[in-house]
């Protein structure tokens, strides 16, 4: 049974929204080995539940996700709870206020399960940066999930929940999602508000919504996405129905194959899956066209630059004063400033910091950051132009398939190369989502990604969505 | 542009990061390799090119100036280390 329907029988009360969770609860605990959550709300959960159940019984008015069960990432701040970024830096701190997309799917009566596990502040590729250990691939414990939000991926990849939030500033959700054999939007760059969710890179950060498949995701983001007045930065554009594109064909759709994202690099078997979907796309009547976006290749070094830089400067504000951790030494401010910060602070973020210091500090702030900026512009007008002759554009969403847990731990640059073919989305500001595709002779999943232009996020539902109906190998276990 | 052990310990110290000794090896070693991946930026010609710092069309986005409840000063402590009844507490900052 999809969400909608699911949502539709709690409704009727023909489905126990406390028996759907306590189902779940069970899922969560004989699951717990891959480490996808950092926290369980099971009290809050199950009372909740037994609200909506009471509620429908009573004859009373439910909300649009009325016993749909989510999980969210830990660095989404919930009223009353422990929000950690999976750091020893801000472990113990308790939010004093909800952010708004949390508010949101409070009030349409979806039940809060859980925060999960995922890359410390968001910075990684494969969730071996928590403060709480790496979480495990699904498919094969040995491996990765992806990451950033390999966490709330793997909730959905292990059925412990419907959907979840993550959070994208370069790949974090398409990429897991790919890894994991899910579906993850990376939305526009000003659709979802991002008030309470913890500041990584301000002018990359979304939240973004995972789900089985398309169809369900449409159910998530018709609820979290729209303007919100306490994020100046999110944008004052009508929200259409998702759910009405839906059960569309593609006949007409001019769909771009650019083959920067099919060259040297790409496993075989992934390029040749997401080419067979795409000449089923053109079987159904898609117009298929070969496109350029010779700029792409350039993307991952424009993003470490800028992701660092605004990443160095927004984690300024951890400094033991104000909240989490401080260092116990009875030194001066200054000094305590200097150890609480390498006593919270795990490799990954240490290393970023450095180098987004680096970046802006004198003498280099024009050859690095400036040069980044620039570069910036140029990938988002090859985008628009792009998208001046077709509707979407495929690609892969990963050159390999899941890699093994260590394996590039040592090599913070091929680690971030994991990252090719997500980071232009972000930088370019436009929407991009993952849906399943196939897995490889390994059995493990991988995902096509396809990309549409700035708040056109309709477009991706309708391919998206299709494709899962019509054209994928993958099947949901 | 390589960076050096003595830029490393400069860039820690405007970060307010304290690395080790150890640390700081393995750093320069990695800042080095990443600073050269993206000097390939440099192939790219931006003479005519304007920075670019976000990617909305927007200005200045205004609001009406009215008083609206904000966080309590006693939630807003709620996390602090270390506090007194109205302020956070910080170490001596004056020394003699």
């Amino acid at each position: 049974m999809n969400l909608q329907a699911t949502i539709a029988a709690v409704k009727k009360g023909e489905v126990k929204a406390e028996e759907r969770v306590n189902k779940f609860l069970q899922v969560i605990q004989s699951t717990k080995e891959f480490n996808a959550y950092i926290k369980i709300n099971d009290k809050q959960a199950k009372a909740k539940a037994v609200s909506v159940d009471h509620r429908i019984k009573d004859g009373r008015k439910t909300g649009k996700l009325a016993g749909c069960v989510v999980a969210i990432k830990d660095n989404i701040n919930i009223k009353d709870q422990e929000t950690t970024c999976a750091s020893n830096i801000l472990k113990g701190f308790i939010s004093p206020y909800s952010a708004t997309v949390i508010e949101k799917l409070e009030q349409e009566d979806a039940i809060i399960i859980g925060k999960t596990n995922h890359d410390e502040f968001a910075m990684g590729s494969s969730d071996e940066n928590s403060c709480f250990g790496p979480v495990k691939n699904p498919h094969d414990p040995k491996r990765v999930p992806g990451g950033s939000s390999g966490g709330s991926a793997v909730a959905v990849a292990l059925d412990t929940v419907d959907v979840a939030l993550g959070s994208e500033t370069g790949g974090s959700v398409r990429q897991p999602a790919g890894l994991t054999g899910i579906t993850g939007l990376k939305p526009s760059y000003g659709r979802v508000s991002r008030y309470g969710l913890v500041a990584f890179a301000s002018s990359l950060d979304q939240i973004s919504p995972f789900a089985k498949d398309t169809a369900d995701l449409a159910v998530l983001f018709n609820v979290i996405a729209g303007h919100d007045e306490r994020d100046s930065t999110s944008a004052e554009i009508e929200v259409p129905d998702y759910s009405a594109y839906l059960n569309k064909d593609v006949k007409g759709m001019k769909i771009g194959i650019p083959k920067e994202y099919f060259a040297d690099g790409l496993d075989g078997e992934i390029r040749d899956g997401i080419l067979q979907i795409v000449e089923q796309l053109k079987a159904a009547g898609a117009e298929i066209r070969d496109v350029e976006l010779p700029l792409s290749e350039y993307g991952v070094a424009a993003y470490y630059i800028l992701a660092t830089a605004e990443a160095s400067s927004n984690l300024a504000r951890y400094d033991g004063v104000r909240y989490g951790h401080r260092n116990k030494d009875k030194a001066g401010l200054t000094e305590m400033y200097a150890q609480t910060r390498n006593e919270g602070f795990g490799d990954e973020v240490k290393r970023r910091i450095l180098l987004g210091t680096y970046v802006l500090s004198h003498g280099y702030y024009d050859a690095y950051y400036k040069k980044a900026q620039k570069v910036r512009r140029l990938i988002k007008n090859e985008f628009d132009s792009v998208f001046s002759e077709v509707d979407a554009l495929i690609t892969p969403t990963t050159p390999t398939t899941a890699f093994l847990i260590g394996e590039r731990a040592d090599d913070p640059l091929q680690m971030y190369l994991s990252d090719v073919y997500t980071v232009t989305a972000n930088l370019g500001g436009i929407c991009a989502l993952n849906v399943r595709a196939g897995k490889d002779k390994n059995k493990l999943p991988f995902g096509l990604q396809i990309m549409a232009n700035q708040f056109k996020e309709e477009i991706l539902f309708q391919i998206g969505d299709f494709i899962d109906r019509k054209c994928t190998r993958y099947q949901w276990e | 542009m390589a960076v050096t052990e003595s830029d490393v310990e400069n860039i820690a110290h405007l970060a307010r990061l304290k690395i080790t000794e150890e640390e700081k090896e393995k750093f320069v070693s990695q800042v080095n390799q990443i600073l050269e991946y993206v000097e390939k930026l440099n192939e790219i010609n931006t003479d005519e090119v304007e920075p670019l710092s976000h990617t909305l069309n927007l200005k200045n986005v205004f609001r009406e100036d009215i008083v609206k409840d904000s966080l309590p000063q006693k939630e807003a402590l709620k996390n602090a280390p270390a506090k007194t009844d109205k302020f956070f507490r910080v170490p001596k900052v004056v020394t003699k």
